[in-house]
Formats: structure tokens, sequence, C-alpha cells
């Protein structure tokens, strides 16, 4: 059974704090011995499901909390980023393409996109009010 | 909190804006007033030199995604510099170098106007 170590860190929901947080991802991302583009590409994805978060499940609503926890397994990470707002339907997200988005002058649909190839694994969960995203990385 | 700026600067009819530090979603508002105000006043050759150009999630490269429609439709266009390469990856990673000039260096992109 491989040891676990998990680091949490709770926040409310601002862009002001997208800084703080892609500090404790790469911090800790390092420490478990991720080189420099797997640390950028975590840091990255957390990013972007923060802010995902942060626009679309709460609107721009500040003050409301998101909960991001690391956990080391084996030669993993697991990221778990949970928050109470409006929950994703991940069926319903159709991939944008670049050019009809340039059309519209459409400026958002990217970070999921950019999760999806960031990280090696990403899933919703719903549980009564809270959604979870969950994603994994393998060093 | 993140941290972000921009120094503007003119070669002959070129603006050049030079940006510095990350560009995120709390950040990307300056960027966009820059890119508004140089449209008003009808700036529309415009190289962004992104040396100092840190980090970029798609919150920042929205910003080039809305505007460069209306520059384009004035005759104009935004060519990207410098990037550093972990930044030009999340570029690549979104299809932009199919879409927008992204050269090494200022130079290459000023000449991109002529």
């Amino acid at each position: 059974m491989p040891s676990i170590k998990e680091h949490t860190l709770h926040i409310s929901a601002s862009t002001d704090e997208l800084e703080r947080i892609r500090h404790f991802v790469a911090d800790h991302a390092g420490k478990f011995g991720f080189d420099e583009g797997d640390i950028n590409d975590i840091t990255l994805a957390v990013d972007e499901a923060c802010t995902n978060i942060i626009k679309h499940a709460y609107e721009w609503k500040t003050g409301k909390p998101i909960h991001i926890q690391l956990a080391m397994r084996g030669n993993e990470m697991l990221v778990s980023i949970i928050d109470e707002g409006k929950s994703f339907d991940p069926a319903g997200y159709k991939m944008p393409s670049m050019q009809d988005q340039l059309n519209q002058k459409k400026r958002s649909g990217y970070g999921i996109l950019l999760i999806r190839k960031l990280m090696d694994h990403v899933e919703y969960r719903k549980r009564n009010s809270r959604n979870e995203i969950r994603m994994t990385k393998k060093r | 909190m993140s941290k972000f700026e921009i120094r503007k600067r003119s070669r002959s009819e070129v603006t050049i804006l030079d940006i510095y530090g990350e560009l995120d979603a709390h950040t990307a508002p300056i960027l966009e007033k820059e890119l508004q105000q140089l449209i008003e006043s009808k700036f529309v050759h415009i190289v962004v030199n992104g040396s100092g150009l840190e980090y970029i999630s798609s919150a920042g490269l929205g910003v080039f995604m809305a505007y460069i429609e209306d520059i384009r439709s004035q005759d104009g266009d935004i060519k990207i510099s410098s990037l550093k390469p972990k930044v030009f990856n999340v570029f690549d990673l979104l299809g932009f170098p199919t879409l927008y000039d992204i050269v090494e260096n200022e130079e290459k992109a000023v000449d991109r106007f002529k």
C-alpha cells in the first residue's frame, strides 16, 4: 500500500487568489519530484479549473468556498477541487473550434480543453450541493 | 495577487506592447483595456512583445481572441513575439500558431507589417 501525502488549501472564490493557488500547487508538485514541464502543466490545469468555478459555478460572486486538495499516491498526483456553485455538465460541453470562436469573438471554453490536454485523467462528480473535479497526473 | 504590467512604445507605424508578469483571469482586463483603447484610436498595427511574460492561462489567450477580428477588419493585426518556451507551449496547445503570427523576436514581428 503506497503512502499518501495530502495537502489542502481553502480559499474564497476570487481571481485575487489565483496566484496563491498556483504557488501552492507548484510548490507541492515540485516537492513531489515532478519536472518543470509537469509542474507548469498541473499548475495551469488547477488555475483553469478554479477560474471556471469563479466564472461559471459562482458567476463572479466572491467569498464562496473553493477547496483544493493535492494527494500524492505512488507516482501519481491526484488533484481534487470542490465548490458549492452551479454544477458543470461535461456531457453538454462542445469542444470549441478556434475559427468559430474567432468569428463569434468568443473567448471562453478553452479552460476545459486545456485541462484535458494537460492532465492524464479528468472526471467530474456531483454530490448533493458539492461539485468536484478530480484530475490526475503521473510523474 | 498576480502581477502584470504593460509598457507601450512606437516603432514607426507599429505600436509595441511590452508585457510583463502573469496574464490570468485577474490581470486579463488590463490587456483588454489597452487593446480597446488602441482600436478606438485606430492604432491597429500591434506587436505584443512577450519576453517578460512569465505565465498565461486561457483567460489571457481569450483577450487576443476577442479583439483580433476587430483589428483585422481595420486592416491591422496583432503579431506576437519573443515568448518564453513555457508560455509559447500554452499558445501552441490551443492551436494559436495557425491563426496568429507568432515569431521569435520583435524585429521579425515589425517586419511582418512591411
